[in-house]
């Protein structure tokens, strides 16, 4: 147990430690029944929204493109049930608005023939690189630590870039979320074949699993296990939040910093996560498009906290019905983890692709502080893993100094929240930091036009 | 669900527990109990009695400031005109008339913060303006010193003595060697442990230093600024004192003793107005202390801590707006 | 002695002459020639520096009007007219009259008509709040009641009503800035022409969802039912996206469609008050609550039954939440026993 302990890596600059509250860890996941009725937003991910290709009254089978991916930086929706589609109306989902999707009334479960639904473990890679690249983007992968970036883009390496690594992301830093984590402990295997597809398609020889010491077992697990795979690594990482964060975790594992405003792939390296390396696994060696994913369903008032194989669309009340309704004093339910979760004011929103978990929390600690006067103690500066200066953005975006805030490089704000965490004087140092940076890149952009 | 609405606002939706407003400041007050206790039995009823004026004018000031000139609602739970007070009441004499505390509180308070739109806002150590115009102003009553455990149980009218360092400008303006001059005074040991005249709280270093700690312990301050401060201080002595041991104090007389343990753990590293950065604050803690030496050594008075931290204030703004920390992923110049 | 004082005369002498020889050499070298007019123009304006005008303060907009070729694009809405008449007279060019405008609130949608949905807690700004959610009501449309449009306005020319949380304008002082039009999220705030006698008409919603769900949401939301449409002889209302928009230009303030509207989405602006039953119409969509609560029985009339397919969703809700009380209350048993 103390051997792998030694060689703990993690980043040096700023960074928080919430309390873990990880009530799901040693759950295993179980499959949530059939819901009577899904609603599949179509853009579940980052960039522009699919095309719907299917109408009202049409016959869906499990695994049929429903909506088809709208340029490069796009991508595929797949029924993730059998039956009827009703309709194609505006529903309100994770983003608090009302958009489009495709809602399907569930009929039996008929999957698409070509799809293996079998358990056994395919260690044989038969498919070629390029190959790799366009299944991934035929099974409408994105990244599922809750960026929902599309994998496929990222797998495509611009002219002129070389990857010479990938790092697998099992980090899993916010408080409370553990669907990463069961999925290294019980698809160990899937997830090493993923990651070697991943590789393949790279054309990289190394990679590295990063993954923090509170998963001791899954650690564990994945270097037991790793030995077999050549070329694959697992990297133990200090408890640090937000090492799950990109460029937290190149310069944790490979003391690699990102430029600023550039991608991981400037240093060389590509980031995926453990769920994505899974779902990147079943597409390539199962035929199986993403239709479901582990969404953690917890809370400190929850009956039975749960990890849960949970089919794309399902409305959020049917996962906390599951897990023992909902408790009387729920103040909050947030999709995602809490430190950058979103809050959902309704529990018929859907389950999309990016769901990493749905969070309850009770109403005494639903509710934030009143806010008080700055003290400058400069705590948000310390904090601040991109080492920027959080009173300064927040005061310059309420005195709507954009050009000032562009130069103190707004841009580079991951949102990780640290700086709203650690404020004594409970501000709301990110609520303005996210508004000054939309409003920057809207500037940009409009200059950038005017060209 | 039908009965309880559910809340909606943005991440984060987790807040850390441990730190607030005031519990950072209550901190700070526990920081310097010790400080306090070993006035109390250097300096007796006085040091109580100058330090409880401190705070209830302080108190005062602030509440009828915010209610009557600003018409808001004032805050004294957040503890920050208590620190004021207290800050302000170690830089006094044990002796100080309570009625030239008062106007010190007014000064401190009203000018040095709330004219400046309160907690938060104002660019110069509140307890320093006091201080400072307490010794401009009534420079007498300010340097006579009681003499440390003699007068503890006299309310008025002690025996005044001088602190160390005035001994020792003193001695130096009378022609007096090095060495008779240090004749005179107690051992370095005696003087940490608390054996000197002065101000309420700069009797002790090693209180002021045991405060230290806690707070560093506790995260409320970060090493930077005492850090950066007391090396340049007694790196600059130091460098005068190789040079002519004859005309200068050596260094390690010159960081014990006065105010400067003082300043460099309390008055410099306060929030308010020391700079967001750790780069800052190094650079604010060389900077005190260059002015701190030059003061002391060729300045007329013999303290130079006070005048060096209100100094360093008014550089503040310029060192955050040009002092910025390290960028993650920043591109080096090639 | 005397050498002294000679000497420092001669120097100080010498030094001012030296300093005033750079000084001259230094202005007539980098003198930057500025037209004279600018100045001039500048003085005509208000110089409130509101942006109102689309330049970047007044010094701005006078420059730009000594640059141009005619005023036709240039306009200070501050000002108004005068300002421009003396521009020009200034500039020795010519400009039209144009309408005034002013602020008008497209929400009506106050506490007392929408039901809270959620508890916003986020930073008290319409903008931050609109990149969050839809709102804290079921209209995603409406006005989050946080007052980014008043915060905006520099000439005190609005605030924020206290019983109805919506923003009000107050006409005299509103410039037409444009500054609450642009700050907020919504798109609520539209610049109107202020109209003969200072009369307006329009409908004050902008809900583009279907006629049940935005009456749902909203009380007075326009469900795009087309009476005024019908109603209207100057083809002045167009209905797009369930909801209806009337065209300043070719409105004649004739109040029929006020009259015909049933949920009271159509305001009317410094009438006399009408007579008789209509009083209480517009009273109610003036939002005053007692007689609001007479005209209600008509309104639920006048709703359209919701669309057959929003029925599904809706009863599946009811029967899911229905579904997790009864779970919870099976859980609640089992901890007992």
């Amino acid at each position: 147990m103390n051997a792998f302990l030694k060689d703990i890596k993690t980043f040096p600059l700023g960074g928080v430690h919430p309390q873990e509250y990880k009530l799901s860890a040693d759950i295993p996941t179980e499959k949530l029944a059939l819901p009577k009725m899904v609603s599949i937003p179509i853009s579940q991910h980052i960039g522009v929204p699919a095309k719907p290709v299917v109408n009202a009254r049409d016959k869906v089978k499990v695994g049929q493109v429903i909506a088809k991916n709208e340029g490069f930086v796009s991508t595929n929706i797949h029924a993730s049930v059998s039956g009827m589609v009703t309709k194609i109306d505006r529903v309100l989902d994770s983003t608090g608005y009302k958009r489009d999707a495709i809602i399907i009334r569930v009929d039996g479960d008929e999957w698409l023939p070509e799809i293996d639904q079998t358990d056994e473990i395919k260690r044989e890679i038969s498919v070629e690189s390029d190959e790799i690249v366009k299944k991934i983007a035929e099974a409408g992968i994105v990244g599922l630590g809750g960026a929902t970036f599309p994998s496929h883009v990222k797998l495509a390496i611009p002219k002129g870039k070389k990857a010479d690594c990938l790092i697998i992301n099992g980090v899993e830093c916010e408080p409370y979320l553990t669907s990463d984590h069961r999925i290294m402990l019980e698809k160990t295997e899937e997830v090493l074949v993923g990651t070697q597809i991943l590789m393949k398609a790279l054309k990289v020889e190394q990679c590295w699993i990063g993954i923090e010491i509170n998963k001791a077992d899954a650690i564990a697990a994945l270097k037991k296990m790793c030995v077999q795979y050549p070329g694959i690594q697992v990297q133990p990482l200090k408890v640090h939040y937000p090492q799950g964060g990109e460029k937290q975790l190149i310069k944790a594992v490979l003391n690699r910093e990102v430029p600023a405003g550039g991608l991981p792939i400037d240093v060389g390296v590509v980031v995926q996560n453990v769920g994505t390396a899974f779902a990147v696994y079943e597409a390539i060696q199962k035929n199986k498009p993403l239709i479901e994913r582990v969404v953690t369903v917890t809370g400190k008032s929850v009956l039975k906290p749960s990890n849960l194989w949970v089919r794309i669309g399902t409305p959020v009340q049917e996962l906390i019905d599951f897990v023992g309704g909902l408790p009387e004093d729920t103040g909050k339910i947030i999709s995602g983890g809490p430190m950058m979760g979103k809050a959902l004011n309704d529990t018929e929103i859907p389950v999309a692709k990016g769901t990493s978990g749905i969070l309850i929390i009770p109403s005494e600690e639903a509710h934030r502080k009143p806010m008080k006067v700055c003290i400058r103690c400069s705590q948000c500066v310390g904090v601040c893993p991109m080492g920027l200066e959080p009173y300064l953005l927040m005061t310059l975006t309420q005195k709507e100094l954009y050009e000032r805030l562009e130069e103190d490089q707004v841009l580079n704000c991951i949102e990780c929240g640290s700086c709203a965490y650690t404020c004594p004087s409970d501000r709301p140092i990110l609520d303005y930091i996210r508004l000054g940076k939309k409003t920057v890149l809207s500037i940009i952009k409009e200059r950038n036009n005017k060209k | 669900m039908s009965s309880q609405l559910l809340t909606v606002s943005p991440s984060p939706h987790i807040h850390q527990q441990q730190q607030t407003v005031s519990n950072l400041m209550f901190g700070v007050v526990i920081a310097l109990t010790p400080a306090f206790i070993v006035s109390l039995v250097v300096f007796g009823v006085g040091a109580i009695k100058v330090t409880l004026a401190g705070v209830f004018f302080c108190m005062l000031f602030e509440y009828l400031i915010s209610k009557y000139l600003l018409k808001k609602e004032a805050n004294l739970a957040d503890g920050s005109a208590i620190i004021t007070g207290i800050l302000l009441a170690f830089n006094l004499p044990a002796n100080l008339p309570i009625w030239i505390i008062a106007i010190g509180s007014l000064v401190a308070i009203g000018l040095g913060k709330m004219a400046f739109g309160g907690l938060g806002n104002n660019p110069f150590n509140p307890a320093m303006v006091g201080r400072v115009f307490l010794l401009i102003s009534f420079p007498v009553p300010m340097t006579s010193w009681p003499v440390a455990m003699e007068s503890q149980w006299r309310l008025a009218d002690g025996v005044t003595g001088a602190t160390p360092m005035e001994i020792f400008k003193e001695g130096l303006e009378a022609g007096l060697p090095i060495s008779e001059i240090m004749g005179q005074l107690p051992s370095y040991f005696t003087l940490f442990l608390g054996g000197q005249g002065g101000c309420i709280g700069e009797v002790s270093g090693l209180a002021l230093f045991l405060g230290f700690l806690y707070m560093l312990y506790k995260k409320i301050i970060t090493w930077h600024i005492p850090v950066s401060l007391l090396a340049t201080v007694f790196a600059l002595t130091g460098l005068f004192w190789m040079i002519n041991p004859a005309q200068y104090a050596d260094p390690v007389f010159q960081v014990i003793t006065g105010g400067l343990l003082l300043g460099a753990f309390y008055m410099a590293t306060d929030y308010v107005t020391s700079p967001m950065t750790s780069k800052g604050m190094l650079i604010y803690g060389v900077g005190i202390g260059v002015f701190t030496v030059v003061i002391r050594l060729w300045g007329s008075y013999p303290e130079g801590i006070s005048f060096a931290i209100l100094i360093m204030n008014g550089f503040v703004p310029l060192i955050n707006k040009y002092v910025k920390p390290r960028r993650f992923g920043e591109v080096k110049p090639a | 002695m005397s050498e002294v004082v000679i000497y420092t005369i001669i120097s100080l002498t010498g030094l001012g002459l030296i300093a005033a020889a750079i000084l001259y050499f230094v202005a007539t070298k980098f003198k930057v020639f500025e037209d004279p007019r600018i100045d001039q123009v500048e003085e005509a304006l208000p110089l409130t520096n509101c942006g109102g005008c689309g330049h970047p303060g007044c010094r701005a907009f006078a420059e730009a009007c000594v640059k141009a070729d005619d005023l036709s694009d240039l306009h200070c809405p501050v000002g108004g007219n005068d300002t421009m008449q003396k521009v020009a007279s200034i500039l020795g060019m010519e400009v039209e009259e144009r309408d005034k405008y002013v602020a008008v609130v497209r929400c009506a949608g106050s506490l007392e008509y929408r039901q809270k949905t959620s508890i916003y807690e986020g930073a008290p700004s319409c903008a931050v709040a609109a990149s969050l959610y839809g709102g804290d009501t079921g209209c995603s449309y409406g006005c989050l009641y946080l007052g980014d449009c008043v915060k905006s306005c520099d000439f005190e020319a609005m605030y924020l009503d206290p019983v109805t949380g919506l923003p009000v304008v107050i006409e005299d002082k509103c410039v037409a800035c444009n500054a609450c039009v642009t700050s907020c999220p919504k798109d609520i705030m539209e610049l109107w022409p202020q109209g003969r006698k200072n009369r307006k008409i329009f409908v004050a919603c902008i809900n583009e969802d279907k006629g049940g769900t935005a009456k749902k949401a909203c009380e007075v939301a326009c469900t795009g039912c087309s009476k005024c449409e019908k109603e209207c002889k100057y083809d002045a209302i167009t209905i797009e996206n369930y909801l209806a928009y009337i065209d300043p230009e070719k409105c004649k303030l004739c109040r029929k469609c006020v009259d015909v509207c049933g949920s009271h989405s159509i305001h009317e602006i410094n009438f006399p008050p009408r007579k008789l039953k209509e009083d209480a119409e517009e009273a109610g969509a003036r939002g005053k609550r007692e007689k609001r609560s007479a005209a209600a029985s008509t309104d639920t009339a006048v709703l359209e039954a919701p669309p057959a397919e929003n029925v599904d969703v809706v009863e599946m809700a009811k029967a899911r939440r229905l579904k997790s009380r009864e779970a919870k209350e099976n859980n609640e048993n089992n901890e007992s026993e």
